[in-house]
């Protein structure tokens, strides 16, 4: 069993995905071309960072339209477990499969640091490593990662626990310091840290493993 | 006999961030306004203007397709609003 990772024109976290999952855990990949519609023998799916379509529109809003998210939309709806990062969980916001949007962030400036995060797993299967209110530390690189919602659907969101990674210090004016969103049943994980750039020590920290780690594990 | 030709029409789609929703580039140009010594402007956002040419057999049509196309791809209805301008290309 293997984990597809999604390339659309415009990906650029695609391979250290790859890298992550495979030099780092020893977890076989696939990689998906965006006009792809063969997900069958997938654990997993990874839709990982970049500038989809060149982020034309809206970051995410041409990729929405991809044969392979398509199927993805299947997949996910039967319970399959999706990852979305960066661009990936943008994507995942225009296609509607977790809502709100991302917007520019209240800075202007692209950020590149890392960041200190509180994670809240509830039912999320892919945070399932670790524990209530731990701190981690991962990086992030976006500019347009400011999370907006409606107050109803926010209140709706917090109630259930869908809430799962919040930054300490908020980076980009993010709505309730919203880093990462899980769906309601928690197999579809948004965020806007990259897991993956924290898996390989000579990085300088791991905290992004046992997030690869937990589908197949 | 020849067919008669389909209608064009040309449409407009302005589409803006929600007043709700914090636009800092627009906060960035106003106060770029300022230091040019433009005074007195007390709004300024910024949204996009996107010019389509369509062919329909009809107004309604071409409103109906511009709706959807405004609606689903245009805009996203979490963060913006979106009006249309549609008039028949002489």
């Amino acid at each position: 069993m293997s984990i597809g990772i999604v390339v659309f024109p415009g990906s650029n976290c695609d391979r250290d995905v790859r890298w992550a999952l495979e030099g780092c855990l020893g977890h076989p990949t696939r990689f998906l071309w965006h006009e792809e519609r063969d997900l069958s023998g997938l654990e997993a799916v990874v839709l990982p960072g970049g500038f989809s379509y060149g982020d034309y529109l809206r970051c995410g809003a041409i990729a929405r339209f991809a044969p392979v998210l398509e199927e993805l939309r299947r997949y996910a709806a039967a319970g399959g477990p999706v990852l979305g990062i960066c661009n990936g969980f943008q994507v995942l916001t225009e296609m509607g499969l977790l809502p709100g949007a991302l917007t520019r962030n209240r800075s202007l400036h692209f950020v590149c640091e890392a960041t200190e995060l509180i994670v809240s797993p509830g039912a999320c299967r892919w945070l399932q490593g670790y524990s209530s209110d731990e701190r981690i530390s991962l990086p992030i690189a976006h500019g347009e990662g400011r999370y907006q919602v409606e107050p109803e659907v926010l209140e709706r969101l917090e109630q259930r626990g869908q809430v799962v990674l919040r930054y300490a210090a908020n980076p980009n004016g993010s709505l309730a310091d919203i880093a990462g969103l899980t769906n309601e049943a928690g197999n579809v994980l948004g965020l806007m840290p990259h897991p993956e750039r924290a898996c390989d020590p000579i990085l300088g920290g791991i905290d992004g493993r046992r997030l690869l780690a937990a589908i197949g594990a | 006999m020849p067919a008669s030709p389909v209608p064009l029409f040309h449409a407009r789609v302005q589409v803006s961030l929600r007043p709700s929703v914090l636009d800092p580039a627009g906060e960035a140009t106003r106060a770029a306004a300022a230091r040019l010594g433009v005074e007195g402007i007390e709004r300024l956002r910024i949204g996009k203007a996107i010019e389509v040419a369509l062919e329909a057999p009809d107004q309604a049509t071409a409103q109906q397709r511009l709706e959807l196309l405004s609606d689903r791809l245009l805009a996203n209805p979490v963060i913006e609003d979106w009006s249309l301008d549609l008039h028949q290309a002489s």
